[in-house]
């Protein structure tokens, strides 16, 4: 058994050899911060279940792997790519591979004259100015172990800027492909988003493995939407049963802006999102909605922050978990109204649907309301199928699996309906179908 | 013979509440069967209907020939069962249209014959509509979701003659019902009916059956069948009330 400060002394330990790769960047302002990143990293303990945070979601088996960063991407035709690609959906696309941008199997040229669209390690290169701006500013590398562990590694992924009155009414899909052949893989996507004034963007986060193989997905990706601005994200993960996924995604919202997220996970080994959401200005729309279906011993745990800091914004929030198995759930969901905000309408709500005898999930909605003239509602139900429900349909002539299968489906269609993309969606029907129908 | 129950005894959570049923419906009758709250009617039609919360602990059913209690609640519907229920499920999510294609087309495959495209379904269902006056709108909506207590009602009647069965049992489908949508409700069951099936009314009213005229009226008192006749004795129950059935056959008191 690794003891855990050899694990942190073992990501510590293989920056010397990343560093020695980078040749030339070292000297630039980035590689400033991933020095202070890898600094803060070792100064950081990796959480137990004695962190509130971290309570119910043990990581002990991922820091039982020393992943190695990826040296280059394995080959990958693109025959191997569409098959995760939304059947027929008109999109820009990115594809990484290991963490990777592999400029071959993408295409993003029917925008790239109205928006900047890169990979974040060219943007990175050139010195971008919204990445001076941007760039870890809405993580923070110093707390989180695993942002830092990001920060420091920092690779690649997707860097998007949409100016002022763009409307990008195709959506543009980021795939992230994961496989880990010899060694055990470790990648840390990095997206940064910015979307200005009025403008519109539509983007499909979508991590998904090549095989079943084990690998660590440490995921980054800080969003910040402009005043009047709209941005729809779509989160799918259908990865490899024995990866590790960790994420965080940090939103901030100017006046009069709309973020909606529609998160899909399939789950790995373990999977830990943290998607914070915070309305920076007045007159706020942010609507977070989540499905996992997880089974077998695989665990999944869904934080969530909504941040009320501006008064006249609505929150709207539906997560809801699937659990067969021994597997596991957490979901935490977090709103707090601060004393400004006044006018803050936000409903949360967390159901769970247990299939098994063994399969468990703690669910803990907490709202923090400093404000006084505010509409909030939170729920939280755990519960298995409805017997009565399943008996009325097979009363009708209808088997039993495809009974459980129009119940699950029922259950599953209220969060798979928000998802703003026709195309999309149907893929999600086809996933839930494969998986209840035998 | 349509349906046969020998000396059926069901129970729940260890109590008995099926003591001994004994009844034969041929093709083309009408039962009613009434009895007192609690005396066991919704038990015998769920039972029926193959509900596995509830224990058979002896007797037999069958069914066309065939020993009922050997098939699971789908093969007793694709047999032709329904069960019209006393309190139909609320299913979110689930739309009526979507619930009753699938329940047809897997009817169809289990009878051997082709299933219904979406064309062919939608036909189909037109005219049943018509026959309970069912409005569109509650069609796309889901299950019984929302629904008011004559809609569920008329609802389930219209799932009935979508699904054409051979036996339908009806739980109490008259309850609550004003009298325009006892008349649909009547009615939809009176133009279903045909020499080769059977209904069973389960009922407290014998309005009820001034629109759907029973061959057979039984009492059902605790958990046994204690009298049978012909429609006369559902106005003599109206009338005096189930005492008059206690005194007639004294031990059931
Ligand atoms: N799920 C259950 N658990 C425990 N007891 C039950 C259950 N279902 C029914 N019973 C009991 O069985 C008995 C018969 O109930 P049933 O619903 O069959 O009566 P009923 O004749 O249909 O009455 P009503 O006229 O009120 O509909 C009652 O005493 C009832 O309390
Ligand atoms: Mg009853």
């Amino acid at each position: 058994m690794i003891q855990k400060n050899e694990i942190n002394e073992w990501y510590v330990s293989i920056f010397d050899d990343f560093e020695r790769n980078l040749n030339g960047e070292s000297k630039s302002p980035i590689h400033q911060l991933r020095k202070k990143a890898i600094n803060d990293f070792s100064q950081l303990n990796f959480p137990t279940n004695k962190d509130e945070e971290w309570r119910f979601t043990n990581i002990s088996p991922l820091l039982k792997h020393k992943f190695n960063l990826a040296i280059n991407a394995p080959y990958v035709d693109k025959e191997e790519v569409d098959r995760f690609r939304f059947n027929g959906m008109q999109c820009s696309f990115m594809v990484f591979v290991n963490g990777f941008f592999s400029e071959e199997l993408s295409n993003i040229n029917s925008i790239k004259d109205k928006i900047t669209i890169k990979s974040i390690s060219t943007a990175i290169k050139e010195n971008n100015i919204q990445i001076q701006k941007h760039f870890n500013k809405y993580v923070d590398s110093s707390a989180q172990i695993f942002t830092a562990l990001s920060t420091a590694y920092i690779m690649d992924g997707a860097f998007i800027y949409v100016p002022e009155n763009i409307i990008i009414e195709e959506p543009i899909h980021i795939l992230f492909l994961s496989s880990s052949k010899e060694d055990k893989i470790l990648s840390h996507p990095r997206n940064l988003v910015i979307t200005e004034k009025n403008s519109q963007l539509l983007i499909i986060e979508h991590y998904a493995g090549l095989d079943n193989s084990t690998y660590f997905t440490n995921a980054v990706t800080e969003i910040s939407v402009g005043e009047n601005a709209v941005v729809h994200h779509t989160k799918i993960q259908e990865e490899s049963k024995s990866s590790f996924h960790i994420a965080r995604m940090e939103t901030v919202q100017g006046r009069n802006s709309c973020f909606t997220s529609n998160m899909i996970s399939l789950g790995g080994e373990i999977t830990r999102n943290d998607f914070n959401t915070r309305f920076n200005s007045t007159g706020g729309e942010s609507e977070l909605n989540g499905l996992f279906l997880i089974d077998n011993s695989q665990l999944f745990d869904a934080h969530t922050l909504i941040d009320h800091a501006s008064p006249n914004c609505n929150s709207h929030e539906l997560y809801r978990g699937i659990l067969d198995g021994k597997s596991r759930g957490v979901f935490n969901g977090k709103v707090i109204v601060r004393r400004d905000a006044q006018k803050t309408n936000a409903f949360q709500e967390n159901n769970n649907i247990i299939l098994s005898d063994e399969a468990l999930v703690d669910t803990k909605p907490q709202l923090e309301i400093f404000a006084d003239d505010v509409k909030c509602s939170h729920g939280a139900t755990v519960g298995q199928l409805d017997n009565e429900a399943l008996f009325y349909l097979k009363s009708r002539g209808i088997g039993e699996e495809k009974s459980r299968d129009i119940l699950i489906h029922a259950f599953a269609s209220d969060v798979v309906r928000r998802i703003k993309i026709d195309k999309i969606k149907d893929h999600i029907e086809n996933i839930l179908t494969e998986k209840f129908n035998n | 013979m349509l349906l046969e129950i020998k000396d059926l005894h069901a129970s729940i959570e260890g109590k008995e509440i099926l003591k001994g049923i004994n009844l034969s419906v041929n093709e083309g009758e009408i039962h009613a069967i009434m009895g007192p709250n609690g005396s066991g009617k919704s038990t015998l039609a769920q039972v029926l209907a193959g509900r596995e919360e509830y224990k058979v602990t002896k007797g037999e059913v069958f069914f066309k020939g065939k020993n009922l209690l050997d098939l699971a609640p789908e093969d007793r519907a694709r047999e032709g069962i329904f069960l019209a229920f006393q309190y139909p499920v609320e299913i979110p999510g689930v739309s009526n249209t979507n619930m009753l294609k699938t329940a047809v087309n897997e009817i169809r495959k289990y009878r051997g014959e082709e299933e219904y495209d979406a064309m062919e379904f939608l036909q189909m269902i037109k005219s049943k509509m018509k026959l309970v006056e069912l409005e569109q709108a509650l069609l796309s909506r889901a299950v019984n979701e929302g629904y008011s207590g004559g809609e569920k009602k008329r609802n389930e009647i219209f799932q009935m003659a979508v699904l054409e069965p051979k036996l339908a049992i009806l739980d109490e489908t008259d309850s609550g019902l004003d009298i325009d949508a006892l008349r649909i409700v009547a009615n939809g069951v009176n133009m279903l009916k045909s020499p080769d099936n059977a209904t069973i009314v389960v009922t407290h009213y014998q309005r009820l059956l001034n629109y759907i005229v029973p061959d057979f009226v039984h009492v059902l008192y605790k958990g046994r069948i204690v009298k049978s006749g012909g429609k006369e004795l559902a106005l003599e129950l109206e009338e005096k009330g189930y005492d008059f059935i206690k005194d007639d056959s004294g031990v059931f008191v």
